[in-house]
């Protein structure tokens, strides 16, 4: 690996961090904006031109609050906390492929900043890491609504994790690796996991939203029960970064599942658009359009917050373990069966 | 027992069948409702560069007439102070001078009329009790302001502009 690879290494990391921020910034506009749309009202259309500035003013007020640290709170805890569930939620994008190889100036360069062979080992590492920050914060704060949030969010996370993993399980069994670049390829040309595994997808998005803690499994910050739940006592950017790391975990796991499920770059007449574009165009035209059906996960994330009414909570462990798991496992035994036949 | 109504509903509470118990048809049935709301016109009135029509019997702002040749039709009889159940009007009465007669229509007009806006409740007595048909609550609602002596609005706010010859 020269010099030259490292650059390009180095910036693509920069513009992927970049990217994940802007996007997230943005969500909380699109968030509100879809919000406002959902329920027949304009929403935020103050600062620049339909409330463009809107994720700038708010940033900047999140920035100029007060930053208060509770007498009985542990202060390095307190702010390990959202520390940890920003940094987890910006690391989770290193090992998605963003895009074919671009040949650009005589570089060739992969759009993805690490090809590990155990990329979705590695995602899944993150997300169960994610826990920890929500975890330590409410622990952290010292108090009763925080802990009971930060407890809800743990067992719910560890609970969906496990049929998120095993609803993976069957896709592997599919496409027989763990290399999410791999995966992307496998799907080349209509072969898109999702028209093979349906079932699998749809416990995958259910415990997707479970994992990011959306509507209708948002518990954690539950307002009518929990305060703010496990960021009740936050204030100033340290909030921020909770909310934020929402955000973009909400944005890696919509990248995880157009990647895994929905073809992640390809689309239909790809090798003819290929062809015709030159090897530096024609693969930002997949990356186009990777981030065209991740805009339209989130936008589906947003539009179910805005449609489902919250579980109540054993209602969500119900569903957990006595639904999900089930169903995951059955979906293990048919794919094995349907290969083994087919 | 037979209700007297005819209107009672039995309600059955069945067992969910399958499909209703996977959630899954219900979630779609709910996301095609919200979706038809994405695309209806917000209600919204964005305030204040749209406003709301008033109704037609509306009783916003006090105001002070004058007659068909501009001069004040208030006499300062005091039937609106008396008349008004929140003592929101206050007036101090003057005789009309020589050369006035183009201002005032009476022979005593209000030299200071004042009426407390925050008192007020906009009930409209005044304009049925005055015999000159000087007052009408035919203006806007009362803007917001940042203190009490404020809202005391004197004759400069209330009288109707002069008419233009």
């Amino acid at each position: 690996m020269g010099l030259a690879d490292i650059v390009i290494k180095l910036v693509l990391i920069v513009i992927i961090f970049l990217i994940s921020l802007v996007i997230a910034m943005y969500s909380t506009y699109a968030e509100r904006k879809i919000a406002a749309f959902f329920q027949d009202r304009i929403g935020p259309n103050r600062a620049g031109p339909w409330g463009i500035l809107q994720p700038l003013a708010d940033g900047g007020k999140m920035f100029l609050k007060e930053e208060i640290i509770p007498t009985n709170a542990s202060p390095f805890l307190f702010i390990a906390g959202p520390s940890l569930a920003i940094l987890t939620a910006c690391i989770g994008s290193a090992v998605i492929p963003w895009g074919q190889t671009v040949t650009m100036g005589g570089h060739t360069f992969d759009l993805q900043v690490t090809d590990i062979n155990v990329g979705i080992l590695y995602i899944f590492g993150v997300v169960s890491l994610g826990v920890y920050g929500v975890m330590i914060g409410g622990w952290a704060s010292n108090n009763k609504y925080s802990l009971l949030g930060a407890i809800r969010a743990a067992s719910q996370n560890i609970s969906y994790e496990i049929s998120m993993g095993l609803s993976i399980i069957a896709l592997l069994m599919v496409t027989g690796t763990l290399s999410l670049k791999e995966i992307a390829e496998h799907q080349h040309g209509w072969h898109w996991n999702v028209l093979y595994q349906p079932v699998g997808f749809i416990l995958f998005i259910v415990c997707a939203f479970a994992e990011t803690n959306r509507t209708p499994f948002d518990l954690p910050e539950c307002e009518t029960e929990l305060v703010g739940g496990y960021h009740t006592e936050y204030s100033s950017m340290k909030l921020g970064f909770y909310l934020f790391a929402e955000y973009i975990n909400m944005f890696i796991s919509s990248a995880v599942m157009a990647t895994l499920y929905w073809g992640g770059y390809n689309y239909p007449g790809m090798d003819w658009v290929l062809a015709h574009t030159g090897p530096t165009i024609g693969p930002l035209i997949g990356t186009a359009v990777l981030f065209a059906k991740i805009f339209l996960f989130i936008f589906f994330f947003m539009w179910v917050r805005w449609t489902i009414p919250r579980f109540r909570y054993d209602q969500l462990m119900d569903l957990g373990w006595k639904v999900l798991i089930p169903l995951a496992i059955a979906n293990i035994i048919v794919t094995g069966l349907w290969i083994t036949f087919f | 027992m037979e209700s007297l109504t005819n209107r009672k509903k039995v309600l059955e509470s069945k067992p969910l069948n399958f499909l209703e118990r996977a959630y899954l048809p219900a979630i779609a049935q709910g996301l095609a409702i919200t979706m038809k709301h994405f695309f209806k016109k917000p209600v919204t009135i964005s305030y204040p560069e749209e406003k709301r029509e008033y109704s037609e019997n509306f009783r916003g702002l006090h105001s002070l007439k004058r007659d068909e040749n501009g001069k004040e039709r208030c006499t300062a009889c005091g039937l609106c102070a008396l008349s008004c159940p929140a003592e929101a009007i206050t007036m101090i009465a003057a005789e009309r001078q020589k050369g006035e007669e183009h201002l005032y229509r009476e022979e005593k007009y209000a030299a200071v009329y004042e009426i407390n806006m925050l008192r007020c409740i906009f009930c409209g007595l005044c304009e049925e009790a005055c015999p000159k048909e000087a007052i009408y609550l035919d203006g806007p609602h009362v803007e917001s302001d940042y203190l009490r002596k404020d809202f005391i609005y004197g004759k400069d706010k209330l009288v109707e502009a002069p008419l233009n010859q």
